[in-house]
């Protein structure tokens, strides 16, 4: 079958003329109806971007400039701003990191929702309302009639990121893509917003790109995931491939660095060094001046993708899957 | 609610107690009103006749409680100049003002706000940059200077507008107004233009900086997600949190520009009460002078009022209460 999305060698940058900055390179991605696709990094990683180039929300002074991005049939690069927007809040749905941020402060709940209704469906007014309360329903929130009166600021952070989730999910769109939306949260309602988002989509079919730092989140949530770098999808492949056998010495000091995965009382290994700037990237792989495998090829090579017997694709040319020193 | 609006006359009160405490004995300091207005003939036994008349024979504190007493009977007192009641000659000549001042402030909101919209829209365009010019422009040549070049140019070289007075009037409600008819209008157009530049200039560059602030937050994106449309999530989803600092300032500036609409008026022989506080000071007319502070002050107390209840009509993280001040 087709996949919802399919975005193919997706090139943002920051900037025009000799001091653009490349903040995507390259960005392959691809989700299947029903599929949730992790995209994993560090903060500055193009992750974010990823999802605002896809629909079309990216910031003034950034611009796609290559690759395609295909939703369905539809070459989505190739659509006015008008059309567009039709395209935006109906077949793609998206959630933000902060919902304390999220809702426009000086709106109750029902206008925000109600906009979002209408912008594609011209319901008439008795009709909106109810739509609306059993939207509020479907995420679990209680009286959700008194909800619709009430002012987001009178809303916990853990029942707007539920609001901002039905809001997305008011056309039922074939891909939703969430932007860390429980980062912001505490660890208790973390929870239920994962499972919540996990049942709707599963429920109705929706593919889910799933934008998060937190492997735990990858680990409890996703079918696939793609870990990015400087930019560059750099491994990518089935959740429990990539985690119990990272093919990517990137990908191996991610999981590393998470507590759980060291015994009690052990020093938590970290990566050296940092992220690249995008002003700075090596020529080679931009990982490699923090990497302990790297060879005199990954300084002067770009690594081009390449498949693993375990069914990652990776960008690396000494990859953990194979032998150290077998290629250098 | 009423608690707010309680605690908010009495400090009105307090505002009005110290204020007339300082004009009052401030102008007894300046000279005595009766040597500027008095006819040359006037002897000294005439004089000190006036003196008795107008009761300034005694000294400034009887004055004073004299006043105050009359004060809490409502009665502000007569024009020395007039005399008539100082009241009455404010309210004569505040419709004139009032409507001046709100046909600048409609000028300055209909024309600054779709031109701050634009340049914070488009900031880099050299459309907006020419604004930008004109605003600072607004904000710093001075009104007269403004005014008579416009006289210059509309009314002596052009001939198209007149230069002094309100032109024909109607009345409407027992209240006599210019802009309901075409010669009125055209005797407003001049001053009301000169009187908004300076709001005018204001609204375009909160508007300008706030929508920059605004498009760039959250929720404005989140609309955009969900595929609002580009007219209603600039139009009322960033309009209506643009409109908190724009209704902030202009609140106090509305009040500003009635309480000192003195330069447009005399430019422009606007009969309202600018002109006249001018010429009650220039001869010591001090209960003209007084009655009108304390109106500014109540006008001023209660523009504020307005503000602060459209504030939380805006806003709904504000409330009206007890805590609020």
């Amino acid at each position: 079958m087709a996949p919802v999305l399919s975005v193919r060698g997706l090139t943002t940058v920051f900037g025009t003329g000799e001091t653009a900055l490349r903040a995507l390179d390259g960005v392959d991605l691809t989700v299947h109806q029903g599929e949730i696709v992790a995209l994993v990094g560090e903060s500055g990683s193009g992750k974010s971007l990823t999802g605002f180039s896809i629909n079309g929300l990216l910031p003034g002074n950034a611009k796609v400039t290559g690759g395609s991005i295909r939703l369905g049939d539809t070459d989505l690069r190739a659509l006015t701003p008008r059309q567009m927007r039709g395209i935006r809040g109906k077949q793609v749905g998206m959630i933000f990191q902060d919902p304390m941020m999220t809702l426009n402060p000086v709106l109750r709940v029902e206008t925000q929702m109600r906009d979002a209704l209408r912008a594609h469906s011209p319901l008439p007014r008795g009709e909106v309302r109810a739509r609306l309360v059993q939207a509020l329903a479907e995420v679990g929130i209680a009286a959700p009639e008194q909800r619709l009166r009430a002012w987001p600021h009178e809303l916990s952070g853990g029942m707007r990121q539920r609001v901002a989730i039905a809001t997305a999910l008011l056309h039922s769109p074939q891909l939703v893509i969430a932007d860390e939306p429980t980062t912001a949260l505490d660890v208790t309602i973390q929870g239920q917003i994962l499972a919540l988002a996990q049942r709707l989509c599963r429920d109705r079919g929706t593919a889910l790109v799933w934008i998060t730092h937190d492997l735990a989140v990858v680990a409890g949530i996703a079918d696939r995931v793609s870990v990015m770098y400087a930019g560059r999808v750099v491994e990518e492949g089935p959740v429990d491939a990539v985690l119990d056998t990272p093919a990517h010495p990137y990908t191996r000091g991610l999981i590393d660095s998470v507590a759980a995965s060291q015994p009690k009382g052990a020093r938590l290994p970290m990566i050296p060094g940092r992220m690249p700037l995008l002003s700075d990237l090596p020529q080679g792989c931009a990982f490699a001046p923090r990497c302990a495998r790297r060879s005199a090829l990954c300084i002067s090579e770009r690594p081009e993708p390449r498949a693993t017997g375990a069914g990652q694709t990776v960008r690396c040319h000494h990859p953990l899957t194979e032998p150290a020193g077998a290629a250098a | 609610m009423a608690e707010f609006i309680l605690r908010r006359i009495l400090q009105a009160l307090l505002v009005l107690f110290v204020m007339t405490v300082l004009v009052f004995f401030g102008i007894h300091v300046i000279g005595n009103p009766v040597d500027l207005f008095a006819s040359s003939e006037c002897t000294k036994a005439c004089l000190d006749e006036i003196m008795v008349n107008l009761g300034l024979d005694r000294p400034v504190w009887q004055q004073y409680l004299i006043f105050l007493g009359n004060l809490a009977e409502g009665d502000l007192g007569r024009s020395f100049t007039h005399g008539v009641p100082a009241m009455s000659l404010i309210w004569e000549r505040f419709p004139a003002t009032l409507e001046l001042a709100v046909a600048a402030l409609v000028i300055a909101l209909v024309i600054g706000l779709p031109l701050g919209f634009y340049a914070g829209l488009r900031p880099d365009s050299w459309i907006s940059k020419a604004i930008m010019g004109l605003s600072m422009i607004g904000f710093s040549v001075p009104i007269f200077w403004i005014g008579l070049i416009m006289i210059l140019t509309f009314s002596v070289k052009l001939g198209w507008l007149p230069a002094i007075g309100r032109g024909d009037l109607v009345t409407v409600f027992g209240v006599r107004v210019s802009f309901l008819t075409v010669d009125g209008l055209r005797h407003l157009a001049m001053p009301a233009f000169t009187l908004s530049l300076l709001m005018m200039s204001m609204v375009i560059r909160l508007t300008r900086a706030g929508l920059r602030e605004v498009m760039t937050s959250d929720y404005i994106r989140f609309a955009r997600a969900n595929g609002v449309p580009e007219y209603r999530v600039l139009g009322w989803h960033a309009m209506k949190n643009l409109l908190i600092p724009i209704v902030t300032v202009l609140g106090m500036e509305f009040g500003g520009v009635i309480a000192f609409a003195v330069v447009t008026e005399s430019i422009f022989s606007w009969p309202g009460v600018g002109k006249m506080l001018i010429d009650a000071i220039s001869v010591l007319d001090r209960p003209l002078i007084v009655a009108y502070l304390i109106f500014v002050v109540t006008m001023f107390v209660l523009l504020n009022l307005v503000i602060d209840i459209l504030y939380s009509l805006l806003d709904p993280r504000v409330r009206l209460g007890a805590g609020a001040v």
